[in-house]
């Protein structure tokens, strides 16, 4: 292995997770320009073109915030809890392929992060560690409204957890693998019997993908899951006792958990990169792919943010009783229903 | 193998540095300004009334559990699905036995009150 | 010599004088029909006789209206110098009564308490012990309730100083002793006090319930009030009749033309003074664009507490156009004090019935919009579907009036129990819903924003082109400038009006409306003076307000925080 071969697979992985947070940025803006357009109103239009220098004043004022950490709390922990979140939302994306293998001056490039066998175990093992972020930030703050956010979330991201793994074998199933490249490959092409139709897992899988994309938002805390931070009853829940760029840590952790909710998303049930009719070809290839990976995820995204101006919150217990009594059998319904179809396919 | 996941441990090197970094960025350009009233825990503005950490409801612990079993489950599922394209009838015929007991296992949690709250 | 012929009594007066003859409180209260029919009884027989007026058959005054206190100390002539003032309501017969209990020891002014007969009577009795220190013996709960723990005095008795002032500190706060002491032995040990508010986002005014949590229920919980208290009936007292009208924009500062409108007409209902047409029409039309708004943002608030976001710009854009008119009529947009005894401070712009009928073409517009998203929406309605429910009977009891009892069940709205302007003149519903839950009030108010549209677009039909909007009784409505500059008998009229305020003959009166949130009284006593010997308003809020921490136990927090919202609590209404 050369230094150049070196050098290209540490950037492989290190680009991504440096422009990950650096999307963050216009996604808020985004994020706050839809919502404007769905409220009917026109949202931030004063700092810079279009109101696009909002966010990063507004990160610049998150960083030049006091950051309090209040006497009660537990201070090793509290400071752990912000940066556990920040860690693992930027951790995720390593194994998520954005764009097709390509050839360029001889060299093969996956343009994915690590093409690693456990590629799906990784993500899940990964966002998992999330949870603490939120725990941890609910006991260490010693606050009765945080505490109540921790737990409330501890349990919301546990049961959806079930259900969206329960979802996601589906997709192993099917392909028969947990790399998310192997995962991306299978869906390239077209169904047999019905060649007009991309080999997408959204259509075998339909209500496995339902439930994947619920149990997303409630994984990132969105509308109408966020009950752990829902500003009318628990003030912010968990982070009501940070300030300053500790707050900061989770919008951004939040955000890029967006991003790659809907990345995961677009590669486990939309093909990916990949489009019928498609085939990468040197650097414009990987280009090509990568922007139609990125088109995928966006629309996705739009989705997120949508939702969340659109529907109203969950009650903790009907929460509740949506993850364990509708979700987990719906997805263990979709499980055996994928285990049928293989052996379908498989025994003609 | 091995070798596959370096690039994942220079990423979890990044992250860890970026995590830190942010903190760091703003412990030194935020103010310093501390009072006693600011460094007081938020209790909607009145003072406490009662303390913040105490055993928590019965109920969260109830999910907890049962979050454990199914968990387990899925740590079983996982492979199952992994190797199935590849044995066919006989594994979907085993799955059908495991899932038969766990749904025994789940019926009654639900019929229990665990989902309720 | 003449003789003392005794006038004859309304037909509820006699009713009341008929059913009391034959039992035991018969010699101890005496009935008299004054703007109400008026009973006065002596403070021992008082919970008898509440007993009696609620449960006789044919009295049956089952809705608790008020109670309050007056001090008679710069008022000569009158029994005692303290007394308790009661209104009671009929809902099968719409009819006020009122009850007046003289506390004869004016050092230690002390009456049985009727929380018993009716539960509503708690928290007014926990007020008029605050501002007035009348002991209510046998009360639950007998602490301040609008001033807070540190205070020292009875604000509203007349020999009071009004320039002392009281700290509160922190140490000072007193809270309920369950609330600190965990009860092991009743298996609780797994509960937790949490104070919601006074700063905390859902308390959109400032409230403050101590709930003690099991989980996410709430066991058991407390409301505190009192942090927006501003001495409203106290400055009353010190004002002319007009000065005090942007004080009343302040109660309920969401729908601040009705309170000015509820407020006039007491004393206009004194002074024997009718407003022409054209004045009433156009309070009229504003009350109801203002009750609009006064609902669009309980919706528009509630629906963010439930975290549907959305909802709540689209309601408020209602609220926006609605103040552009009323900016346009009389300059102000929250506070507008626009209403004067007698009329209206100016006459409304040439074109205020184009922009009218613009805002009834737009407003359905927005509320379909809100409509589509929530009506049918799954989450909405688990959240708001049987929960926060009010029984009819609780509600009665309770004393809750406006959309929360309509949405139990009853049809008490004040415009259709006692038509006042022209409500009895156009064809308008009174919207009820028998759930008694949170939707069931979402869903009121949504049909009493159509049926307000109705009633505008019947009143700008009826709305005479020209003509004055205030009386022309000059001893009540200032001349107009150009009559004062030129004549001198106009220029007398201005000064007196101005330098003494308005005369109003001395008595006193209750005069009620529909509010936003429910009846909406103001009680006057006049000593002939420019301004108001004694003012009390009785605010809906304080009523619906008292409800909410028995409407919570055994919810869950987020059940409680969507019970808030449909309240439609206003502090500035709530703590005066």
């Amino acid at each position: 292995m050369t230094l150049v071969d070196g050098a290209i697979v540490v950037l492989r992985v290190v680009v991504p997770a440096l422009i990950l947070p650096a999307l963050v940025i216009p996604l808020v803006w985004v994020e706050r320009r839809v919502a404007a357009f769905i409220q009917d109103r026109p949202g931030p239009n004063r700092v810079g073109p279009f109101g696009l220098l909002q966010s990063p004043a507004d990160i610049i004022k998150l960083f030049t915030k006091e950051d309090v950490v209040p006497a009660a709390t537990d201070k090793f922990l509290f400071l752990l809890a912000p940066s556990l979140a920040v860690f693992a939302a930027l951790s995720t994306f390593a194994v998520v392929p954005y764009g097709p293998t390509i050839r360029v001056a001889g060299k093969v490039i996956p343009m994915v992060g690590a093409d690693v066998s456990v590629g799906l175990l990784y993500v899940f093992a990964i966002t998992s560690l999330s949870v603490y972020a939120i725990v941890l930030a609910g006991w260490s703050s010693n606050d009765k409204f945080s505490l109540l956010g921790g737990i409330r979330s501890s349990a919301q991201i546990i049961s959806y957890e079930l259900a969206m793994t329960t979802a996601a074998a589906g997709v192993v199933l099917a392909a028969g693998s947990f790399r998310l490249t192997d995962i991306v490959a299978m869906q390239e092409g077209t169904f047999r019997l019905l060649p007009v139709v991309p080999r997408w897992n959204f259509f075998p899988q339909v209500i496995g993908f339902i439930v994947f994309f619920v149990s997303a938002f409630a994984e990132t805390n969105r509308l109408p899951f966020d009950l752990p931070e829902a500003e009318a009853e628990l003030v912010a829940g968990y982070h009501t006792e940070y300030s300053a760029m500790r707050f900061g840590s989770y919008f951004l952790a939040e955000y890029i958990n967006v991003i790659v909710a809907s990345a995961m998303t677009a590669t486990l049930y939309f093909g990916g990169w990949s489009l019928p009719g498609f085939h990468p070809e040197g650097w414009l290839g990987g280009l090509l792919g990568l922007l139609i990976f990125a088109a995928k995820t966006a629309f996705f995204v739009l989705v997120f943010i949508w939702v969340r101006w659109t529907l109203p919150r969950f009650r903790y217990d009907q929460l509740m009783r949506l993850g364990w009594k509708t979700l987990l059998p719906l997805s263990l319904a979709n499980l055996l229903w994928v285990a049928l179809l293989a052996i379908w396919r498989t025994s003609r | 193998m091995p070798e596959t996941f370096f690039p994942i441990l220079v990423l979890l090197g990044v992250a860890a540095i970026m995590a830190a970094t942010i903190l760091f960025l703003n412990a030194v350009l935020g103010p310093k300004l501390r009072t006693r009233k600011k460094l007081e825990t938020y209790e909607s503005g009145v003072p406490l009334l009662d303390a913040s950490r105490k055993r928590v409801s019965i109920q969260f612990f109830v999910i907890a559990m049962v979050f454990i079993l199914f968990d387990v489950e899925i740590a079983f599922v996982y492979p199952w699905a992994l190797v199935f394209k590849a044995a066919g009838w006989p594994l979907l015929l085993e799955m059908f036995v495991f899932l038969a007991i766990l749904i025994v296992g789940y019926a009654y949690i639900w019929k229990k009150g665990a989902f309720d709250w | 010599m003449t003789v003392a012929t005794e006038p004859a009594l309304s037909p509820a007066a006699e009713r009341l004088r008929g059913r009391l003859a034959g039992t035991p409180l018969a010699g101890r209260c005496e009935v008299a029909d004054r703007d109400l029919p008026t009973i006065e009884v002596s403070p021992d027989a008082w919970p008898s006789l509440a007993r009696f007026l609620r449960d006789d058959p044919e009295c049956r005054y089952d809705l608790f209206v008020d109670l309050f206190g007056v001090d008679n100390l710069r008022r000569p002539g009158q029994k005692s110098r303290f007394e308790t003032v009661v209104h009671l309501h009929a809902l099968a017969r719409n009819e006020h009564v009122r009850v007046k209990i003289p506390l004869p020891d004016e050092k230690k002014p002390a009456l049985p308490t009727a929380s018993e007969v009716y539960p509503a009577a708690d928290w007014f009795e926990r007020e008029a012990f605050d501002l007035y220190g009348f002991d209510f013996t046998g009360h639950p709960n007998l602490r301040r309730i609008l001033c807070h723990d540190a205070f020292v005095g009875h604000a509203l008795r007349k020999d009071y100083a009004p320039g002392q002032r009281w700290f509160f500190a922190e140490e000072d706060m007193k809270a309920p002793e369950w609330a600190t002491h965990t009860d092991e032995r009743a298996g609780h040990f797994e509960t937790q006090t949490i104070s919601i508010g006074p700063s905390h986002p859902a308390t959109h005014g400032i409230i403050h319930l101590i709930a003690r949590l099991d989980g996410e229920k709430i066991i058991r919980a407390e409301t505190n009030i009192g942090y927006l208290h501003r001495c409203f009936e106290k400055m009353s007292e010190t004002h002319q009749w007009n000065q005090i009208v942007p004080y009343c924009d302040r109660l309920n500062y969401v729908s601040a033309m009705i309170n000015g409108v509820g407020f006039v007409r007491t004393a206009e209902k004194m002074l024997g003074i009718e407003v022409p047409d054209r004045g009433r029409l156009v309070r009229t039309i504003l009350s109801e664009f203002t009750r609009i708004m006064d609902h669009c943002v309980c919706i528009g608030a509630n629906l963010v507490d439930i975290g549907a976001l959305s909802n709540f710009i689209y309601l408020y854009q209602n609220r926006e156009n609605i103040y552009d008119l009323i900016e346009a009529c009389c300059g102000a947009r929250l506070t507008v004090s626009y209403v004067r005894v007698g009329g209206l401070a100016i006459d409304v712009p040439d074109d205020f019935v184009p922009r009218c009928r613009s805002l009834l073409e737009s407003i359905p517009l927005f509320l379909k919009d809100v409509q589509k998203l929530v009506d049918n929406n799954r989450i909405v309605r688990q959240r708001l579907q049987g929960t926060g429910v009010v029984t009819r009977e609780q509600a009665i009891a309770w004393g809750l009036t406006g959309p929360m009892l309509r949405a139990s069940g009853v049809p008490y709205d004040v415009r259709r129990a006692r038509p006042y302007d022209f409500y009895d003149k156009f064809d308008w519903d009174v919207p009820i819903s028998n759930e008694g839950d949170n939707f069931a009030r979402y869903l009121v108010r949504i049909e009493e924003i159509r049926q307000s549209l109705k009633i505008i677009r019947q009143a700008l039909d009826i709305l005479p082109a020209k003509g004055a909007v205030s009386s022309d009784d000059w001893r009540v409505v200032l001349p107009p400038k150009d009559a004062v500059y030129h004549d001198m008998e106009s220029l007398i009229y201005h000064f007196k009006l101005v330098m003494e305020g308005i005369r109003v003959p001395p008595g006193e009166r209750y005069e009620w409306i529909e509010g936003g949130n429910g009846e909406l009284g103001f009680h006057a006593v006049s000593d002939g003076r420019g301004g108001p010997y004694r003012l009390r308003v009785r605010p809906p809020c304080f009523a619906n307000m008292q409800a909410f921490q028995k409407m919570v136990i055994g919810g869950t927090v987020s059940d409680a925080v969507a019970t808030l919202g449909t309240l439609n609590i206003i502090a500035g209404e709530l703590d005066r």
